[in-house]
């Protein structure tokens, strides 16, 4: 174990080369719908027990069905509705239990990258062997399902090990949303191939702000605006990266849906706002300013 | 060492769900349905009446409401009885005055203890669904399936007794349930049950004794979710009623009529501070012109 994993360099947030974004905007805006499946009857991962009463947990089990019964139809039209595309942080066993949900993001245009296989088996414990196995499941399975290659990950259920970095480089993954150091992209130190962290604002995240802040829907629609609000008005200085991670399963609720439709309607209203998808923004970075 | 190999098998890697209980749907692709009532917005309330013991195993965990301190937590044990004793007669006498119909969700024990509040109950035209025998005797996977039954059994004969009725309607406490849990209830006679809160309208789930109708209570929008985990204010509570009536009202322009399940604990939402905030918000429910005040046996009519 390390005291520091010397993932990458400091910047300290003043004076950084200047970042434009596409089209001149200041900031890219990105939005990132988790559409995860969770098992009924999960193996135990010896680190960490996946539901918190035994198997099997259907208080827990049917609060995630409902994101992809029915949350993520109205998560979907809300973004419809303000043309915002999606990036899917995708549990890629997804493909195979709910292929319409993954036919409709593909009719959509939405970017889809790996959450692992499903958000119920952790990377805690695994040999490498175990863990390039779920990298090469996660390109195959999107590949086949949606015709994309996968161009981000975020590690299921947060669980990484120390060469989880090192590995997705090496295939060939552009951006990791699993560090939170910053709110411009940044590289990742890596043995071989090209890394960067995308922002991912994890702080802004539905289920932190519901279930770790306790907030209310309203609380964090205006959460949500005075994000944007700070990052709007530093990205005239440099270019910022604003991503709403999402779960239908609580966005999606009837009570909830709205308050994050005028938070989307406020973002899009702004000029120089860039609304785009997670490898967009990767890209528009490695060809612009990575060094 | 790597992981157990198990741990990268995925047996039920499959189109649909990982199990047989019910089938995959998306919600909006559902036959729309029409209340008996021909209004559009059922309003569900369900009231659950919970024996708390002094002594709880808290096994395999504690219920929501459990004791907390050492023993004997007379603290939480009197906070909760207060709601058996005080906080309903308030629901009782609001219910009432509103029109509001609503189905008591009973631990056997509490019928045992306090046969005067059942007979109230059913007085004022209330319905009793199960609720177990008590808050520390839990359904979860890993127990014995005999015993299970018999826990089953031990609550309906005792809520029949109690209420001269056939049960039909059980909610497992604290929303726990085993692998078995759907097969048990059926095979004792329930015929809709509210634990799996995975969808906006009632559904069928597949027994080995037939049909078992879910009402997807709501686990997000109650007072225990919204006031006693999440901290917020009444008035927010008020709100996100609200907000969750509109927009489930906008829906049955496109897809057919809606539900709204709203669970309110008599300790929690019955405190003297509290009872204003419920008359508020059941009075603007009760107002609103689609509104169908409904018991649990009502709402599963289109789905037998």
């Amino acid at each position: 174990m390390l005291a520091d994993p010397k993932l990458y360099d400091y910047w300290p947030y003043k004076n950084r080369r200047k970042i434009t974004w596409k089209n001149g905007a200041r900031i890219a805006f990105w939005v990132a719908p988790n559409i995860e499946f969770y098992e009924l009857n999960p193996p135990k991962n010896p680190q960490r027990t996946p539901w918190a009463k035994p198997n099997p947990d259907i208080s827990g089990y049917s609060m995630r069905d409902y994101g992809n019964r029915v949350g993520h139809y109205r998560m979907m039209e809300a973004m419809d509705k303000y043309d915002v595309r999606g990036s899917i942080s995708l549990s890629v066993a997804l493909c195979q239990h709910h292929p319409e949900i993954i036919q409709a993001c593909v009719d959509r245009n939405w970017e889809f990258f790996s959450h692992g296989i499903y958000n119920t088996r952790y990377c805690y414990g695994m040999d490498e062997a175990q863990e390039r196995a779920i990298i090469e499941d996660a390109f195959k399975t999107v590949k086949e399902a949606t015709g994309q290659t996968i161009a981000g990950w975020l590690a299921p259920a947060l669980t990484h090990t120390e060469r989880t970095f090192n590995l997705i480089a090496e295939y060939g993954i552009k951006y990791t949303c699993d560090l939170f150091q910053d709110d411009q992209p940044q590289p990742i130190h890596v043995k071989k191939g090209k890394l960067i962290s995308m922002p991912y604002s994890l702080e802004i995240n539905d289920v932190i702000c519901y279930n770790s802040y306790l907030h209310s829907p309203r609380h964090y629609g205006d959460m949500i605006k005075k994000q944007f609000d700070t990052l709007y008005e530093e990205g005239a200085e440099s270019g910022t990266v604003l991503c709403i991670p999402l779960h239908a399963y609580l966005v999606g609720h009837p009570h909830r849906i709205k308050a994050f439709e005028e938070a989307l309607a406020y973002i899009t209203s702004h000029e120089d706002v860039w609304v785009t998808t997670a490898a967009e923004i990767a890209d528009y970075y490695y060809e612009n300013y990575f060094e | 060492m790597p992981l157990d190999p198990e741990f990268l098998a995925y047996p039920m890697r499959r189109h649909g769900m990982d199990h047989e209980r019910y089938k995959w749907v998306n919600f909006f692709e559902r036959n729309p349905i029409q209340w008996p009532s021909q209004k559009k917005m059922a309003l569900l309330t369900v009231i659950p009446l919970e024996f708390f013991p002094l002594n709880p195993s808290g096994k395999p965990f504690k219920a929501p409401g459990s004791m907390v301190t050492p023993y004997p937590d007379f603290r939480h044990y009197t906070t909760r009885d207060y709601g058996n004793r005080v906080g309903v007669y308030r629901f009782l006498k609001l219910f009432t005055q509103l029109g509001v119909k609503a189905s008591f969700a009973v631990n056997s024990e509490v019928a045992e203890r306090y046969p005067i509040l059942i007979k109230d109950i059913i007085a004022d035209g209330h319905e009793i669904i199960a609720h177990g025998i008590n808050m520390d005797t839990l359904h979860y996977g890993g127990l014995e399936e005999a015993t299970e039954a018999l826990q089953i059994s031990t609550c309906i004969q005792s809520l029949e007794n109690s209420t001269q009725q056939k049960i039909k309607g059980w909610l497992s406490p604290a929303y726990a349930q085993s692998f078995n849990t759907p097969d048990l209830l059926t095979a004792a006679g329930i015929e809709y049950c509210g634990d799996w809160a995975n969808d906006d309208l009632p559904y069928t789930m597949e027994t080995k004794n037939g049909l078992l109708v879910n009402i997807p209570v709501s686990q997000e929008i109650s007072d225990r979710q919204i006031i006693t985990n999440y901290h917020h204010t009444e008035d927010s509570f008020i709100q996100q009623i609200k907000d969750q009536y509109a927009l489930l009202q906008g829906e049955t322009n496109n897809y057919g009529s809606r539900l709204i399940s709203l669970t309110l604990h008599p300790y929690i939402m019955g405190l003297p501070y509290r009872i204003g905030y419920l008359k508020e918000i059941l009075s603007w429910l009760m107002q609103q012109p689609d509104t169908w005040s409904a018991m649990a046996a009502e709402i599963v009519k289109p789905y037998q």
